[in-house]
């Protein structure tokens, strides 16, 4: 489904990513693990396309397609979703007309029918129920003012409602408290699907205790590592960083 | 610019009613939709009607003043009036007013007609009007064949010097209230007409509104009878047709005691390269308890890109709360004109009396918008609200400039002012001009201002989401307006926000 080769991306012509190969098939979940400021997010960046993330060398394919050829927008509308590790607050955009807003462009650029507000409020009643938000909350501007675990919860139902392909939870657990960790994970994994892919970047074992990964990646100074299966997290839940790094990249 | 709606708005703000506030939500969510269709349009009013007109001879005179008159068939005060104001204006230079933050080049009054009217018009059943200006505010979305009319709003229509057309006059007739051009109300009503006219904007107030007492053509008149809660929106559509033409139209509402009225006002030019003269005067009174409710969705063409053409907008709009109790709100939402030079205002004379000032002014390219209010509180317990919201892109540039004052005689007034900008891109800049003399201890005056910009963050979450650059923005200004936008009347609403998008197109690279 997804198919990065020998990526290099700069940021302010630092050079974050440098040589990154990952190869995610359909309904798999792949985990990526690894230590502040080793390039998670900057990989999630270029996936989703943001500006100021230069890609020097290298390649990402989704289903066929060139995934760097396309703007922001258009990977969203092919089935590419970003859960944000520090969503944005968007002042005086309320919450529901902000989505209605994304799930009619996608459903759009899809050739299906957008929805009307009524058949719209239906829809999101079901999945932020789900999620614990309340309808106070939908109308709310969007991220302003939210807590940590809401603005995660928030994330994961936009994540919901637009129904991707392949998605990165980017520290979605980072925030959550015991009982929203659950109730979020139970919501991804409702979203598990044979053509359904995703990334989980995390720095804890205990949100794979809940989406059980099918391959778990150490990412160390804008590389992979070692990869491995879902014991490769137990491993570095017990010896840190240093103790699973193979020892030239440590 | 409005179009019927089967659902009317419910009103924002009252919590603790289900139904209401899943409309609201609802509501919410259908707005950005709206905006979706449209974002990617051009100025679609920008067409030129092919009619005969009628017009004065170029340029301006003591004898075009009498001209304007004599097709009129104006009383002799009506004349004298004009004529005051014309020897007014000539001894003013003709120098325009040089303190707002506004450059253009020198207008040229002499090279410009005055008058000019569809030759078919005269007082006449819509059954008359002529089908070529039929079919144009069919174009501009104001079908005025009652039989197609819109819902709950009755209309008329001015093109170029004259109007052309009211609807629903008869239906409100009988209950009392007269809504008709001014020209006929000197006819019909000259007792009120010569009551109220200048009782607001003085002949000679500024060199505009002198102007337009000079030589105003047509306009909309307005009486609501005591007690009457009028039953229909009123709306004014003004289309400015010919080329080499000023518009200036007069508009006077009169708002008996305890009544309530709710006005629309609309405007559209076409496309020319020239720049064409818009000085309009309007004036409200509310006496006591009445209220008015005022709203403008001023979409004047605004010129191209780069900055030809367009505009310019020189309006005087006052109101007078001379009664008790009594309110005057205005609400605009300027997105053209080359120029925009207005400042809606309350003088709240009646004790207990309430001004509201409520403003979306967006400015893209070479646009120039100075615009604001005044609050003048003069009874007791007077109180004003005022929120303006500027939008700069491109290389536009806008000012809020506001004035809030206090008479010593005002005991308890209160103001709360809360003026935001949002800047679009480097290019643009953004003033806010606040004046505030208060001369009574016991007045308690706000004032809040905040600048902020569209984030790269927030467009890249957007844009994250499959929305589109543009309609990413028109979703963030629109939030930006939202507490304008609401006390808009739902029609203009959706279509003041489908203008937000379509003003601000390629504002963002
Ligand atoms: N805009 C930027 N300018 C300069 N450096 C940047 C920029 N964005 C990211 N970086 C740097 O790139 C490196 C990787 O950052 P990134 O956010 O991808 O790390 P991360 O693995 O997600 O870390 P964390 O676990 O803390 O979230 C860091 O050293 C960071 O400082
Ligand atoms: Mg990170």
């Amino acid at each position: 489904m997804l198919e990065i080769k020998n990526l290099h991306a700069t940021v302010d012509g630092r050079e974050i990513l440098n040589g990154l190969d990952l190869t995610i098939g359909a309904g798999q979940v792949h985990a990526v693990m690894g230590p502040n400021g080793s390039g998670k997010s900057t990989l999630s960046y270029v996936l989703a396309g943001r500006e100021g993330y230069q890609v020097t060398e290298g390649s990402v394919t989704f289903e066929g397609r060139d995934l760097l050829a396309l703007k922001p927008e258009e990977r969203a509308r092919a089935g590419i979703f970003l859960a944000f590790q520090y969503p944005v607050e968007v002042p005086g955009v309320a919450s529901a007309t902000f989505l209605k807003t994304a799930v009619n462009a996608v459903r759009k650029a899809r050739g299906e029918k957008e929805y009307d507000a009524f058949e719209f409020l239906k829809l999101a009643k079901a999945k932020r129920e789900a999620l614990g938000i309340s309808e106070e909350m939908m109308k709310r501007a969007l991220n302003v003012g939210f807590s940590g675990g809401e603005k995660k919860r928030n994330e994961v139902m936009q994540m919901m409602l637009l129904e991707p392909k392949f998605m990165v939870l980017d520290e979605t657990d980072s925030g959550l408290d015991v009982d929203a960790l659950r109730v979020v994970a139970a919501g991804v994994n409702a979203m598990r699907r044979a053509d359904r892919s995703m990334l989980v970047i995390t720095h804890y074992q205990r949100l794979l205790d809940y989406i059980t990964p099918d391959v778990v990646h150490i990412l160390s100074r804008g590389r992979i590592v070692r990869s491995g299966g879902p014991d490769l997290a137990r491993e570095l839940e017990a010896k840190g960083y240093a103790g699973v790094m193979p020892v030239a990249a440590a | 610019m409005c179009r019927p709606l089967a659902r009317r708005r419910a009103r924002i703000g009252r919590k603790g009613r289900p139904m209401v506030e899943r409309n609201a939500e609802a509501r919410a969510a259908d707005n950005a939709a709206q905006i979706d269709a449209l974002v990617n349009e051009k100025y679609r009013y920008g067409f030129v009607t092919d009619i005969e007109s009628d017009f004065a001879p170029k340029g301006l005179s003591e004898d075009i003043v009498r001209f304007i008159s004599a097709k009129k068939n104006e009383p002799q005060w009506l004349l004298d009036w004009r004529l005051k104001a014309y020897r007014l204006w000539l001894s003013l230079g003709p120098e325009e007013p040089a303190w707002a933050k506004i450059s253009y080049p020198k207008i040229d009054y002499q090279d410009a007609y005055y008058y000019a009217a569809p030759k078919s018009t005269g007082p006449k059943s819509l059954d008359e009007v002529d089908p070529e200006l039929l079919k144009t505010y069919e174009k501009l979305g104001i079908p005025l064949a009652e039989r197609a009319a819109l819902a709950g709003i009755a209309v008329d229509a001015v093109f170029d010097s004259v109007s052309v057309a009211t609807t629903f006059k008869d239906k409100l007739a009988s209950m009392g209230v007269i809504f008709c051009s001014i020209s006929e109300a000197v006819r019909e009503h000259p007792e009120l007409v010569r009551k109220y006219l200048g009782s607001v904007v003085p002949y000679a107030d500024n060199f505009f509104a002198t102007l337009n007492s000079a030589v105003f053509t047509d306009g909309s008149f307005v009486y609501i009878p005591k007690g009457v809660r009028c039953p229909m929106e009123l709306s004014t559509y003004f289309r400015i047709n010919a080329a080499k033409t000023g518009q200036f139209e007069r508009t006077l509402i009169i708002a008996d005691e305890g009544s309530h009225v709710s006005y629309l006002e609309g405007c559209t030019a076409p496309m020319r390269d020239e720049n064409q003269l818009h000085a309009a005067v309007v004036e409200l009174v509310a006496l006591d308890d009445a209220e008015i409710k005022y709203s403008t969705v001023q979409n004047w063409y605004p010129g191209d890109a780069e900055g030809k053409g367009g505009i310019y907008n020189f309006v005087t709009k006052r109101g007078a709360c001379r009664g008790r109790n009594s309110k005057i709100s205005w609400t605009q939402v300027e997105t053209g004109s080359a120029i925009t030079w207005k400042y809606p205002s309350c003088i709240l004379q009646g004790d207990h009396s309430v001004g509201e000032f409520y403003s979306i002014a967006i400015t893209n390219n070479r646009q120039q918008a100075d615009t604001g209010t005044k609050m003048i509180h003069i009874g007791k317990n007077t109180s004003s609200r005022i929120i303006s919201k500027g939008i700069s892109a491109g290389r536009s540039s806008a000012t809020y400039r506001g004035l809030v004052r206090v008479l010593p005689g005002a005991e308890g007034a209160r103001n709360h002012t809360q003026c935001d900008s949002l800047l679009i891109g480097p290019n643009c800049a953004a003033h806010t001009v606040p004046y505030i003399e208060s001369r009574n201890p016991s007045a308690h005056i706000e004032h809040e201002a905040t600048t902020s910009k569209i984030s790269d963050d927030q467009l890249f979450y957007c844009r994250s989401r499959g929305i589109g650059t543009e309609d990413a923005v028109a979703l963030i200004v629109n939030g930006f307006c939202r507490e304008v936008l609401q006390v808009l009347p739902m029609e203009f609403a959706v279509e003041a926000q489908k203008l937000v998008g379509v003003s601000l197109e390629g504002s963002v690279g």
